[in-house]
């Protein structure tokens, strides 16, 4: 008997072909975009949207019976200035992630020094910015650092939000110290003989054995890592720079609508949330796909 | 006491440092109520949010379908969304359509306070890191011994209480105490709706005798001390608490 031919995503075995067949094209999809992509359907903007709407119309029913406009044509007005903010919170995020990982990749480094001094300072400056709050650190740059560096040729400006970026990226730093840490020490110490039974000096050995496989184990919690500070941009409002949550204030002040409140802090959370799920959606998957392989 | 108050007075009037918290017996409450006050409120979310942890790991593993999606989208929202927008969010937009009581004087006064906002907002915060927590350590639990348990005769719920549950915590343990370290870093957050707590006082009194960097300096070593103890502390807890043949 001649079967008919199978192609590829079909089967002639007694599957669920729905599935099967969703799920062909599923990976049809994920191979051209050359990673997985974020499951978030449909339905979870639709979600976004409703709770959005909800507040909208709880805002909208409390409102008085003489109200100017509706509570989504003021969001939509005051659209523009509050995605800016966000816009400048993610630049934030972005300048301190890389100065918080470039210092940070050093710092780990000291940490596993054979020089006890430089071992105990780096681990000493990492438990100090690990432990202090963010909002602490943040004030203390706010304040202590000057608003301009004079280095007598020429003077460089520090604006509010230079400082932030600053504050913001020394627990991150020392975060990164300890991820870098964690991962190396986290590789069995098979791979540090084998290494030295082959004559590898020991910078040889971390650059071309070691650090190559803790880039695997480093990378989920660094992500996790950017999306913490990401979340924490926020708190350079308190400290004055106008960001995201300080425009919200601002626009609440101007129109000073009490039924607004909870649209316009429902919009912020949104925003975040937007940026911030799929990042540890993909940070899970990474984690699972990277789990133990020794 | 009386000599080290002396000490900072002295030292005021030699070297300008002038830390008025030792010696101005004034500030030197207002500071100590503030770390009272972030020890109360660390302590609080603390009690709080190991409740929804527990709770919400019980209704993750509930036959629901649609409690589970409730409690899988209140994890991914509140660990998704920066605290402080949640505590704003709290605080200014449902704080506004609370209702109000009125106080002996007849002023309207809202029916939850900004220490009480604070506390929900965080324990809410901190208990979506708690349900996954727990829930990991109730997964660590083998089947084997819950099918001991229940050829002892125990019921599910016995099970749950007093087999599973406290190997769950022992095994959990080391990711709570981490969740709790972050937790009391997070109270600073109160600073920003007016709960009078470490921050908040040192705000006052470096704003009253313009000792910023003082205050700063200060305020951040207090800070590492207090999560540096705690940290010191739970450690040997968890190294006690181990259970021999769990992780490494």
């Amino acid at each position: 008997m001649k079967r008919a031919p199978v192609f590829h995503g079909e089967t002639d075995l007694p599957v669920l072909l729905p599935a099967a067949r969703r799920l062909a094209r599923r990976a049809e999809r994920e191979r051209l975009a050359g990673g997985p992509l974020p499951r978030l359907k449909a339905r979870h903007g639709l979600w976004l949207l409703a709770i959005l709407l909800l507040s909208a119309g709880v805002a909208q029913a409390q409102a008085d019976a003489q109200v100017k406009e509706s509570v989504i044509t003021a969001i939509f007005k005051w659209m523009p200035v509050l995605l800016q903010g966000f816009i400048f919170n993610i630049a934030i995020s972005f300048l301190a992630m890389v100065i918080g990982t470039a210092v940070g990749a050093v710092l780990g480094l000291m940490q596993i020094s054979l020089l006890p001094p430089v071992r105990f300072g780096s681990w000493f400056v990492t438990q100090f910015f690990r432990n202090a709050p963010w909002l602490v650190l943040l004030f203390f740059c706010m304040f202590l650092l000057p608003f301009e560096f004079d280095l007598g040729f020429a003077t460089i400006p520090f604006p509010d939000w230079v400082k932030a970026t600053i504050g913001l990226a020394l627990p991150v730093m020392a975060n990164v110290s300890e991820i870098v840490r964690g991962a190396v020490q986290s590789l069995p110490s098979g791979q540090w003989e084998a290494a030295e039974s082959l004559a590898f000096s020991r910078r040889q050995t971390l650059w071309e054995i070691i650090l190559p496989q803790c880039v695997k184990r480093m990378l989920p919690p660094w992500m996790n890592l950017y999306a913490i500070l990401t979340m924490a941009t926020v708190l350079a409002s308190i400290v004055g720079v106008s960001e995201m949550m300080t425009q919200t204030g601002r626009a609440l002040a101007a129109e000073n609508r009490p039924e607004l409140l909870i649209p316009f802090y429902s919009f912020v959370l949104i925003c975040f949330f937007a940026y911030c799920y799929p990042i540890a959606v993909w940070t899970r998957r990474l984690e699972r796909r990277y789990q133990v392989k020794l | 006491m009386e000599a080290v108050y002396e000490w900072a007075r002295v030292l005021y009037q030699d070297t300008g440092i002038n830390l008025t918290f030792i010696y101005d017996s004034y500030d030197r409450n207002r500071l100590i109520d503030g770390f009272l006050m972030t020890v109360w409120l660390s302590v609080i979310c603390l009690g709080l949010s190991v409740a929804i942890g527990v709770v919400g790991a019980w209704a993750q593993g509930a036959r629901s379908a649609i409690l589970r999606r409730c409690v899988a989208g209140y994890i991914e929202f509140f660990r998704n969304t920066p605290p402080l927008v949640q505590l704003y969010f709290f605080y200014f937009a449902l704080g506004s359509i609370m209702p109000t009581t009125t106080n002996r004087f007849g002023l309207p006064e809202p029916l939850l306070d900004n220490f009480a906002w604070a506390v929900i907002s965080l324990s809410f915060f901190a208990g979506a890191f708690n349900v996954e927590i727990f829930r990991s350590g109730i997964e660590a639990v083998p089947e084997s011994t819950k099918e001991a348990a229940e050829a002892l005769g125990y019921t599910r719920l016995q099970t749950y209480l007093e087999i599973v549950l406290p190997l769950a915590f022992r095994v959990c343990l080391p990711s709570l105490n981490n969740n709790l370290v972050n937790l009391v870093k997070t109270t600073t957050l109160a600073y920003a709706i007016a709960v009078p707590e470490m921050l908040y006082q040192a705000n006052q009194i470096w704003s009253d005798s313009v000792n910023v960097p003082e205050m700063m300096t200060f305020l951040l070593i207090a800070y590492v001390f207090l999560v540096g103890v705690l940290v010191w502390g739970m450690h040997r807890w968890e190294r006690s608490m181990r259970l021999p043949g769990f992780g490494s």
